[in-house]
């Protein structure tokens, strides 16, 4: 029976010829990754299996959530595994200023390539997918065994093919067609499964779209998302990377569950409502409705800090103003994309146009720090989760939104379509 | 081994950052999460839940983030076992790692409404609503997962596996 690109992953990792959906298995892991919360939460429960970690190569840390540290608590913590990368001499440990949010900076610090088998104890690990590893996010327990023994329990996933045809147009990136995905099968539409973007709509999505897409997959439940490796893949890891990745394609009889065609030119601008990511709406919809007032606007995260969203969001704030109304938090993901920001004038248009630019960090997606909500206040975020009190209060309402949309309703005070922006 | 208690009833899509929110997560102190728990979903929930209570959920509990802040704040607050239609998938690990009892049953997810006394066999995986005189029956464990439980979680299992 023929295996799809995750299921051949799997078996390989697992020293097996074949696997099928349901199996349970003991897979090798390559990369196992933890961050600010997850982390310290892991080390005395490591402690309990080890005292070195399996490979120093292959254990990573990134504090990024509650970084720089919001109050001594946390400071305590990001203390915690600052000490035990370098007690343990770890190759990758991503301090503050010299890195970035976790899923942004380790495809961009080629940490992670094709093929691989990678764990992280945060639920959108699941981004790297789009560089072709299987790729997934489990809990501190499971972190700890990763980091002790270099193996973990899997039951190998069924899977969901999207096919991808056409062109997105002008102002759709990854952002707008993971939402519209979501919207179409629901919050656990893919529950247990992995979601496989092919077809010919891949080769119009940059990395950047991809990386949008598959770290979202956790958002309809999936166990993980993936791309096949293509040409831009390619030269991505190439330019990221030093090392040797393997590309794994699916049988042509790999069985999946489900197969859903996406026309990417039918897909629009479209928001996803509070409180759950699947409950999307497109940009026409929202222009029948009553203008919706907001008060902040995010524009960073794992989902959209990356370089492409940094200059889609310029490109529609360039020569406005924000709002009176609305304060906007732009955060690049890491420190060269800040840099690159720098260079290519992006900041002095977010400084001139009167957003706040923050330091490399989850910052507020989570409600930790640097932006959270007040009761009754409306947010559009390009973030992943719009859940009751995910930012702040629980009567505060997140509206999750491509950085162009995020702009756009920066500038006019209310959601608004990009495509108008000129108009005004 | 058994369970019972009294019932707490929730809906579809019930995820980790109601039940523990990212405010709280500068700790992972067992205690004082479970002073937390369910504080976005139900605040009175700490100060009605009793050592053994049940929760009780529709479709793809616990979705959302992977902290296992989620599960160790519920077992730690006294409940003794939640019952769903379905899990979402880092919850269900997470809560088998630490060994929080969790099982699947549309059936009884369905059946059982909010207050209820209910009891549980784990071994037989059988559900007694003892409020209404029914009874449903859960999904047993695959095997592989029922060796991780009986070995006592995760860490457990993996020490002993060293051993070997």
């Amino acid at each position: 029976m023929g295996m799809t690109m995750t299921q051949k992953i799997l078996a390989a990792h697992a020293g097996l010829d074949s696997v099928e959906a349901g199996q349970l298995i003991e897979a090798k892991l390559d990369i196992v990754m933890a961050n600010d919360i997850t982390g310290p939460m892991a080390l005395p429960i490591f402690k309990e299996m080890a005292d070195k970690v399996y490979d120093k190569d292959k254990v990573v840390l990134v504090p990024d959530h509650f970084t720089p540290n919001k109050d001594i608590k946390s400071a305590e913590n990001s203390k915690s595994i600052r000490d035990f990368a370098r007690e343990q001499g770890l190759t990758w440990y991503f301090e503050q200023g010299k890195s970035g949010v976790e899923h942004a900076i380790l495809p961009e610090a080629g940490v992670v390539v094709a093929g691989e088998c990678i764990i992280g104890a945060d639920s959108h690990t699941c981004t790297y997918g789009a560089l072709g590893a299987f790729s997934t996010g489990v809990g501190t327990t499971d972190i700890a065994t990763g980091m002790a023994t270099g193996e973990l329990w899997f039951k190998v996933p069924g899977a969901m093919k999207f096919v991808l045809t056409g062109k997105p147009g002008p102002y759709v990136s990854g952002k707008d067609i993971i939402i519209h995905i979501i919207g179409k099968i629901g919050v656990d539409g893919a529950l247990y499964r992995s979601m496989e973007f092919v077809g010919e709509g891949v080769k119009e999505l940059s990395m950047d779209d991809r990386f949008t897409m598959a770290n979202m997959a956790i958002e309809a439940g999936a166990k993980n998302g993936i791309f096949p490796v293509d040409e831009k893949a390619a030269a991505y890891m190439e330019e990221h990377s030093a090392k040797a990745y393997k590309v794994y394609e699916a049988d042509a009889d790999a069985v999946y569950e489900e197969v859903i065609e996406i026309d990417l030119s039918k897909v629009r601008p479209t928001v996803a409502f509070p409180h759950l990511p699947g409950n999307a709406k497109t940009i026409d919809e929202i222009e029948a409705m009553d203008p919706i007032a907001i008060n902040q606007v995010v524009i960073g995260s794992c989902t959209n800090g990356r370089m492409e969203d940094m200059r889609k969001a310029a490109a529609i704030l360039k020569g406005h103003k924000v709002h009176e109304d609305v304060r906007v938090m732009v955060i690049p993901a890491t420190q060269k994309i800040y840099k690159q920001c720098i260079a290519e004038g992006l900041l002095d248009i977010f400084v001139d146009a009167g957003c706040a630019v923050n330091t490399p960090s989850c910052g507020p997606c989570m409600g930790g720090h640097m932006g959270v909500m007040a009761a009754g206040e409306r947010c559009v975020s390009t973030t992943n989760r719009n859940f009751v009190g995910r930012m702040g209060h629980v009567e505060s309402l997140i509206y999750l939104a491509s950085p162009e949309v995020a702009a756009a309703s920066a500038i006019a005070g209310c959601i608004a379509n990009p495509e108008k922006v000129g108009d005004r | 081994m058994r369970a019972l208690g009294h019932v707490f009833k929730y809906g579809d899509n019930v995820d980790t950052d109601v039940i523990i929110p990212a405010r709280y997560l500068n700790s992972f102190d067992a205690q004082e999460l479970a002073s937390h728990a369910m504080a976005d979903i139900d605040p009175e929930f700490v100060d009605k839940v009793q050592p053994g209570d049940i929760i009780v959920a529709n479709k793809n509990f616990g979705c959302g983030s992977s902290r296992e802040h989620a599960p160790l704040c519920l077992k730690t607050a006294g409940v003794s076992c939640v019952i769903a239609e379905t899990f979402a998938r880092i919850f269900y690990r997470n809560a088998i790692n630490i060994g929080l009892p969790i099982i699947e049953c549309p059936e009884a997810a369905k059946g059982i409404e909010a207050g209820d006394e209910v009891e549980i066999d784990f071994d037989s995986g059988k559900i007694y609503n003892r409020t209404k005189g029914t009874e449903f029956q859960g999904q047993p464990f695959p095997e592989f997962m029922q060796k991780l439980i009986a070995a006592g979680g995760l860490v457990k299992y993996t020490n002993a596996k060293k051993g070997d």
